[in-house]
């Protein structure tokens, strides 16, 4: 009998882990920013080596990047600095309602890119045929309803067949690719590319310096709206009761399918006003890399940033900062290490959640259990 | 979570104004360069290296981006190289960067713009913005000649015969650029195996290495017996050494790849005009609108000739010909030596003036002669012309 608890205590591993709930906000936010100091520092310090500049050099280029405009007056960058910011954050709003409800939805790349492609149609084959005010309302209702379509299409099928939403919804970006693809092919000089300086409608307008107002006014009054419809609607709060169990949703009577086939419908819109954004308000151009796999990074913000929208803001303007600073520190080597490190950090992120969500306990052996 | 953003917002501020003491002096002339990918693809590689080359040169600071895509970044690349790196000079090199750094010559009237394998500077009114291309078309029919003597050889050793002579060309889309570049290949080839015929496949991507090998080993398959591309990947080279079946390449070497299949290479090497647009901002005198290098300015190069692969005599045959080209007494486009549908072209109206409709507005055609890159430097030969057999035309 003694021996057998001796045995049980030896293996006994070193340590056991127990989920909290107890964490103070404060405590939670020190670990997560503290973390992405400590994470960007280690990086910092990495890309010494890798660089060969020193630590203060590269704490000026990753500032100078994008506030180093501000100094000199010229905010041109620094409003190209802020429209990434908008273009990533509006994908993520588009993905926190479906991520909430426990819908993975992995389109938001093909879904944007629809929408871009609605507005391109627009803009290109029939601006100058109609009133410039009419052509903006189609934009707008076209790139809308192409996105939607996007992401409706998984949540039908998720509704009624219970197929999975994540291989759908990937599945579906690579149409949309092709469909691209196949609308480049008609352009009569055989170059597959769109020459913006072709697009005379249908463009938005700057104001001053900013060439990017309007991607970042409509993204500003997305988040606070999106806010706004999470925490104080009806329907956001039936997203939430459905997101945590569906049989509790249907018990107190709500109409599970409705809920998610009306939460794809926002979720596709939205990401349909991103792909609106980037081709109407930037590029003036749309071609199979016009979201260059920012689809994917906002499945990350929408996690980090624990589906509230200003804490979505703040991690993407702290990842977005961290990207550019990383490009312009490797801008003579080679920008892929930007990725990587972006990655890591983004990774590392992700990770410090688990020590917020769950305590690391000891298991020292008890003197007198030994004797 | 206020008391936190305060706290990041006080450290960021910090930070600035930590940053603004370590602001530059001022230094001579700096050329920003803005590049679709990096050292990876060929494509970019030519160029990049080129630049170094002639910054170094000449004695000028290099500034580069690389890995902007063609979207609204070229305009934000210009524009940073502009206002944070101060250069008084920048060049791009993907076709698509066209329109968005005409977008910034037009904000930056000071500034010069050039940019390599465009359509439009002589038509947009900006005299801060130039195009520039090569003759490389020349460089090609180097090459085709070369691939002729290959298929002369085979010929004799008879394995296979005059008419069975066909060779195969992977090209990216149905663009003048790369029409043009096949067919002066093909009557390279032409003017010294006069049977051969020619195959071609388009991938629909300028560099998608599956595709291209795949392309390539469906023309082998069809029985082309030696195989050229106009793609960036290494994937139709690689297709080729595995089959054993010789292979002329573009845009530089592949023979530490492929030593027993690859024969040659043509390039356009870009030093000259980099040296070229750098001496004319140096000297505040107006660089050309349209720039086109010729195989006399050493604009278009060829590689050395693999000789293991290559047939006997091919290094002094194309030392023959470079030599006739210069002195102008070969013309690749010259109309008696193609047909289109049969019968020999007197006048040809290409589209050479950037519109929407791409309208053929210029007559190219003089004295029997097609002139490429002479209205324009960007490439402009679209005609299908007899002898090359285009197996899908879907790009």
């Amino acid at each position: 009998m003694a021996s057998e608890i001796k045995n049980k205590s030896k293996r006994e591993p070193l340590l056991h882990i127990v989920k909290r709930d107890d964490m103070a906000w404060w405590a939670a936010w020190s670990i997560r920013i503290l973390t992405i100091l400590i994470i960007t520092f280690i990086m910092c310090l990495i890309s010494v080596k890798l660089t060969g500049y020193s630590l203060p050099v590269i704490f000026e280029k990753m500032f100078r990047k994008v506030f180093g405009m501000i100094e000199l007056g010229r905010l041109k960058m620094f409003w190209a600095y802020l429209e990434s910011v908008a273009i990533l954050l509006c994908l993520s709003l588009a993905l926190t309602p479906a991520f909430k409800m426990k819908f993975w939805n992995c389109g938001a790349e093909g879904q944007a890119l629809m929408g871009g492609l609605a507005a391109m149609i627009c803009m290109k084959d029939i601006g100058g045929k109609i009133p410039e005010w009419l052509l903006f309302v189609l934009m707008v209702v076209l790139s809308i309803v192409f996105g939607m379509v996007w992401g409706v299409l998984p949540a039908i099928f998720k509704a009624f067949f219970n197929t999975n939403e994540t291989l759908f919804t990937l599945m579906m970006n690579y149409i949309a690719i092709q469909i691209v693809k196949y609308y480049l092919c008609f352009l009569p000089d055989g170059s597959n590319k769109i020459n913006p300086e072709t697009i005379k409608h249908g463009m938005f307008p700057g104001l001053g310096q900013n060439n990017y107002f309007v991607n970042i006014a409509v993204v500003a009054v997305l988040t606070i709206v999106m806010f706004i419809y999470l925490k104080y609607s009806k329907q956001g709060y039936e997203i939430s009761v459905v997101g945590e169990s569906q049989n509790t949703a249907r018990y107190i009577g709500i109409n599970v399918k409705k809920v998610i086939i009306r939460t794809m419908l926002i979720s596709g819109a939205l990401c349909g006003v991103a792909g609106l954004l980037l081709v109407a308000g930037a590029d003036h151009a749309v071609d199979t890399n016009t979201i260059g796999g920012q689809g994917f990074t906002a499945i990350m913000m929408a996690w980090l940033g624990q589906f509230n929208p200003f804490i979505i803001l703040f991690m993407v303007f702290v990842i977005k900062f961290i990207e550019l600073g990383m490009v312009s520190v490797y801008t003579n080597l080679d920008v892929s290490f930007a990725e990587v490190i972006v990655a890591i950090i983004i990774l590392c992120v992700v990770g410090c959640e688990f020590f917020i969500r769950y305590s690391v306990k000891f298991n020292h052996r008890k003197k007198e259990g030994t004797v | 979570m206020k008391k936190l953003l305060a706290l990041a917002l006080v450290a960021v501020m910090m930070l600035s104004v930590f940053a603004a003491c370590g602001a530059k002096e001022e230094s001579g002339l700096k050329v920003g360069f803005i590049f679709l990918h990096d050292e990876n693809s060929t494509y970019d590689k030519n160029f990049i290296e080129a630049a170094k080359a002639a910054c170094d040169a000449m004695g000028v600071e290099y500034v580069q981006k690389t890995q902007i895509p063609e979207s609204a970044a070229c305009y934000d690349a210009a524009v940073e190289l502009i206002e944070v790196e101060g250069c008084e000079l920048i060049f791009a090199d993907s076709f698509g960067h066209e329109g968005f750094l005409m977008q910034a010559a037009k904000e930056y009237p000071a500034v010069q713009f050039c940019h390599a394998t465009g359509t439009q500077a002589h038509t947009s009114g900006l005299d801060n913005f130039h195009n520039a291309f090569a003759h490389i078309y020349q460089g090609r029919y180097l090459a085709g000649v070369a691939a002729g003597m290959k298929l002369n050889e085979m010929i004799e050793a008879g394995e296979f015969t005059a008419e069975e002579a066909k060779m195969g060309y992977v090209g990216a889309f149905t663009f003048a650029e790369v029409i043009s570049g096949y067919t002066s290949f093909y009557l390279g080839a032409k003017s010294v195996c006069p049977t051969v015929t020619m195959d071609v496949k388009f991938t629909g991507s300028w560099y998608d290495e599956q595709l291209e090998k795949e392309a390539a080993l469906a023309l082998i398959d069809g029985g082309c017996k030696l195989i050229s591309q106009h793609a960036d990947s290494m994937g139709a080279p690689t297709a080729c050494e595995n089959a054993g079946v010789p292979n002329v390449s573009y845009n530089g070497s592949t023979l530490s790849a492929c030593p027993n299949t690859f024969i040659v290479s043509s390039r356009i090497n870009w030093e000259p005009y980099f040296k070229y647009i750098i001496e004319c901002v140096q000297n505040g005198t107006a660089i050309d609108t349209d720039w086109a290098g010729t195989i006399e300015t050493e604009s278009v190069v060829l590689t050395d000739v693999n000789t293991a692969a290559a047939a006997e005599g091919t290094v002094e045959k194309i030392a023959e010909v470079k030599a006739a080209i210069v002195a102008g007494e070969i013309n690749v486009f010259d109309t008696a030596n193609f047909t289109v549908g049969g019968e020999t072209l007197t006048s040809y109206m290409a589209d050479v003036d950037y519109d929407d409709a791409f309208t053929p507005d210029t007559e190219v055609i003089e004295n029997g002669v097609f002139f490429e890159s002479k209205f324009r430097s960007g490439p402009y030969f679209d005609l299908r012309i007899d002898g090359i057999n285009l197996l899908d035309e879907k790009y």
